[in-house]
């Protein structure tokens, strides 16, 4: 029987780790995720859980223990946030080189500087071509949920890569919402057992990691890797089913909310999604037809879903919290405009909001809904638009 | 490349042929340990060690100074020099504290077109 | 009547878990360095496993689609070989206590050079120490980043001619700076901390021995002459080590429960000269204006010799 409890993001991801109770976790504390290596640290000593919790001197011996571990053979996690990730970034590339399945909640936070510790996607974002599956999560229970169903997407055969269940730092981190816990022993049974391809510790059979590639091999490698990474898009829709059978809740890929008859679609992911569904809402009220499609899995992309859900709209919004700093759009208009490149002429706008913690609300996601409406009139609209910034 | 064709080369197909992407093992691992061994470093060198079996004391000085675990070894003992590795470094010379030595640098024009027995004579100046 | 087996014999009859047919300089001494140390694990009856930092060894024996490793071997990164072993060690212990394997037989074993230890993986290693995981660390110091072609590291001596400390009209010294002491730093962490040579081969395997056999991390600081790098006929890879040892600008100690042991004492105590001379990179002391250099490199040498022997008196 699962229940209903009024707790924080951090701590619906720390119970998910307990429940899980990885053979090794390796973290290190930085704003807003420390409180998931806090509570993992207590329910240890407390005795809810048996994992080997190393408490390394930086995220990047945490990721480094991490590819370590997994090499052995055995379920590993991490957490971390903003720069942590960004301290991360040479090994992450090297944990999904390895397709060592490790899975790892990054509560998404501005990176520096300057300096800023609140909710943004500069640090997930600057590691999505790092091949490790990123998936976004709009509220506690879909992290809760998204890091159980991660174990077995990142341990499926065909994908054998590491995973990124994201929330938006204290959006989702520290906000106190009620959803659902599932039973320890369901979510155990759900999770399975980890029966790893290759191990360090089985001394019968000894295998070499990380060889390095010379020009004639490091091509055939990357090009073997991405195979693994797009494989995630079948299992998580396989998983995330599964889920749904045995929990009553699951996600896809996408999320399609009023966009089937939409003309004016706002794309996003998230946090955000709560105040752009109730905009959508309030305009649908004053008759406009209005949709959202929230981006669930954003590596490897779900572009066919995304074609599907967006090829009807007369203009499209995406919302993007981050800056691509330099490229034409943020990440994730670039490829929504790339999946549609081909299948739709609309204007495709994007959006930047939140950054560092800045405020969007539902006033704001209405008047890109009102700018989308002069767009899709084929009045002029700037590609590029900045919510809540002072000029 | 090796000379022995007694086994498959890493990477490679039935035929010899470099495998393509979809063939290749996941994770870049090498899962066949030590598959080094038949990859020749022996056609690196301009000198090779000759050892002289007669003067030797099997001291094993040679082997464990060899950087390219190059010295032949049966049962524990001293038992000659694989060619195939020796990258003919000389450390195993330089070791070897026998006098005179049990083993000696010969130039590798020299050497290569010898028997083993032959090199041991123009080696150790042997009747 | 099969021949008696001496103490090498016996260690010859392992199976060697670093194969030939690897791409190391000839006469590298990182081989002869990871062969006696691996071959004293198999000795022991341990199974190691291994995890390598970037450099010179790691290339060599880890080219796609060959490996030299007849062990489980991992490498990661330049900086992290510590970290990661500490990721295998408590794999292995939480497998271990969870029931799901069973084999007190597996040592751990992280090796670096002196960029991977004393410079960039400080960090790792003094991390991966301090929480006390199971593992042996070897540091193969050549005494420069090798692997990229001779720059100085903080292992590099003072008066060495790197490429990123010239030597040149204007600067007859080379590196300014004095060598870090990472045995002492890594006996400050209350380890087991020692430093050996491949000449001095018995007391290597010894203190081998010994760091396998702590119920926590040890450190074993190697000094492994580079033929590339110092520029010297690749037949003296042993013979420089030795001299280093006996012209006292490698000692041979160790730290334990932080108090010190000399554990070889040169009985004539060689100039530094007969080290020095006869490497490229040193080539620059045997000028006119190298004089003064060579004699501060005296005068270092004696004062470290003579600080460690009054310290080990001391009771430290
Ligand atoms: S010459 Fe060098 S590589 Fe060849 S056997 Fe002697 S020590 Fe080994
Ligand atoms: S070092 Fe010389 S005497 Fe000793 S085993 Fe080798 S060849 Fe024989």
């Amino acid at each position: 029987m699962s229940k209903r409890v009024a707790l924080s993001g951090n701590e619906a991801a720390a119970h998910a780790i307990r429940q899980i109770n990885p053979d090794v976790i390796a973290a290190f504390p930085i704003t807003p995720s420390t409180p998931i290596p806090m509570n993992v640290s207590q329910f240890i000593a407390d005795g809810k859980m048996t994992t080997e919790f190393v408490t390394v001197e930086s995220e990047h011996s945490a990721i480094s223990a991490c590819v370590g571990a997994s090499a052995s053979g055995g379920r590993v996690m991490t957490a971390t946030s903003a720069n942590g990730l960004a301290l991360m970034f040479e090994i992450l590339y090297i944990a999904s080189g390895m397709r060592l399945p490790i899975v790892a909640p990054v509560v998404a936070r501005a990176l520096s500087g300057p300096l800023n510790i609140h909710g943004d996607f500069s640090d997930v974002y600057g590691v999505r071509e790092s091949g490790w599956v990123e998936l976004f999560c709009q509220d506690s229970q879909e992290f809760y949920d998204t890091i159980i169903q991660g174990v077995r997407i990142a341990e499926t055969e065909s994908v054998l890569t590491p995973v990124m269940p994201i929330a938006d730092g204290f959006d989702i981190s520290h906000t106190v919402e009620n959803w659902y816990m599932e039973d320890d022993e369901a979510v155990k049974e759900f999770i399975g057992e980890y029966h790893p391809k290759f191990s360090l510790l089985d001394t019968k059979h000894p295998v070499t990691f990380g060889a390095w590639a010379p020009p004639d091999w490091y091509y055939e490698n990357r090009r073997n890797q991405l195979e693994g990474l797009l494989s995630a898009y079948e299992a998580t829709k396989k998983i995330d089913q599964e889920f749904g059978e045995k929990f009553g809740r699951s996600y896809g890929v996408i999320e399609k909310y009023r966009s089937d008859d939409a003309e004016l679609i706002v794309v996003g992911m998230g946090a955000v999604s709560g105040t752009i569904k109730d905009a959508v809402d309030q305009m649908r009220e004053n008759g406009v037809s209005a949709g959202f499609v929230r981006v669930k899995l954003f590596r490897p992309f779900p572009y066919k879903d995304v074609i599907d859900a967006l090829k009807g709209a007369k203009a499209i919004g995406v919302f993007d919290r981050c800056i691509s700093a330099g490229a034409q759009t943020a990440a994730l208009c670039t490829d929504v405009r790339s999946a549609m490149y081909g299948n739709s002429t609309v204007p495709i706008i994007n959006y930047t909001y939140g950054l560092g913690g800045r405020d969007t609300t539902v006033e704001h996601v209405k008047e890109v809904i009102e700018q989308l409406k002069d767009a899709a009139e084929g009045k002029t609209v700037s590609p590029v638009n900045y919510i809540n910034l002072r000029a | 490349m090796s000379g022995k064709n007694d086994f498959i080369i890493p990477g490679c197909d039935k035929n010899g042929n470099l495998l393509g992407w979809r063939s290749i093992e996941i994770g870049g691992m090498v899962t066949e340990a030590g598959n080094s061994r038949t990859y020749e470093t022996g056609s690196w060198r301009n000198e090779q060690p000759v050892w002289n079996a007669d003067t030797c004391i099997d001291c094993m000085m040679c082997w464990l100074g060899c950087p390219d675990t190059a010295i032949i070894t049966k049962e524990g003992h001293m038992a000659g020099i694989d060619y195939f590795k020796c990258k003919g470094c000389g450390i195993c010379v330089e070791q070897c504290p026998t006098d005179p030595k049990s083993l000696t640098m010969l130039p590798e024009e020299e050497a290569k077109d010898l028997s083993l027995e032959e090199k041991i004579k123009t080696a150790f100046n042997k009747e | 009547m099969a021949k008696k087996l001496s103490f090498l014999n016996k260690l010859a009859l392992n199976k060697e878990s670093l194969e030939g047919g690897h791409r190391l300089c000839p006469g590298c001494g990182h081989s002869i360095i990871i062969r006696m140390v691996l071959n004293t694990a198999l000795q022991e009856g341990y199974q190691p496993v291994m995890s390598n930092a970037t450099g010179c060894l790691e290339v060599c024996t880890g080219l796609y689609p060959y490996s030299s490793w007849n062990i489980p071997w991992i490498h990661n990164a330049f900086e992290n070989a510590a970290a990661t072993i500490s990721g295998a060690e408590a794999m292995y212990r939480s497998l271990s206590r969870r029931g799901k394997l069973d084999n007190d037989k597996i040592v751990f074993i992280a090796f670096g050079s002196d960029g991977g230890t004393y410079d960039i993986g400080l960090q790792a290693l003094s991390g991966a120490a301090e929480r006390g995981h199971r593992f042996l660390y070897v540091c193969d110091d050549n005494e420069a980043y090798q692997n990229t072609g001779n720059q100085r590291s903080s292992a590099t001596p003072y008066g060495t001619r790197t490429t990123t400390s010239a030597v040149g009209a204007i600067d007859p010294i080379g590196k300014k700076q004095k060598r870090k002491e990472i045995v002492e730093i890594m006996g400050a962490h209350g380890i087991y901390a020692a430093q050996a040579s491949p000449s001095h081969w018995m007391d290597l395997i010894k203190k081998v021995k010994k760091g396998l056999k702590q119920n926590g991390p040890a450190y074993l600081n190697v000094i492994q002459p580079c033929t590339t790098g110092w520029g010297y006929d690749p037949k003296d890879t042993i013979n420089y080590a030795k001299l280093a040892v006996e012209t006292c600008i490698w000692p041979l100690y160790e730290i334990e429960n932080r108090r010190s042991k000399v554990n070889v004492k040169p009985k004539n105590k060689l100039p530094v000269e007969a080290y020095l001379k006869g490497q490229k990179r040193y080539a620059h002391l045997f000028t006119p204006q190298g004089k003064e250099t060579l004699e501060r490199i005296q005068k270092l040498t004696d004062e470290r010799w003579e600080f460690l022997l009054e310290r080990e008196k001391a009771g430290f």
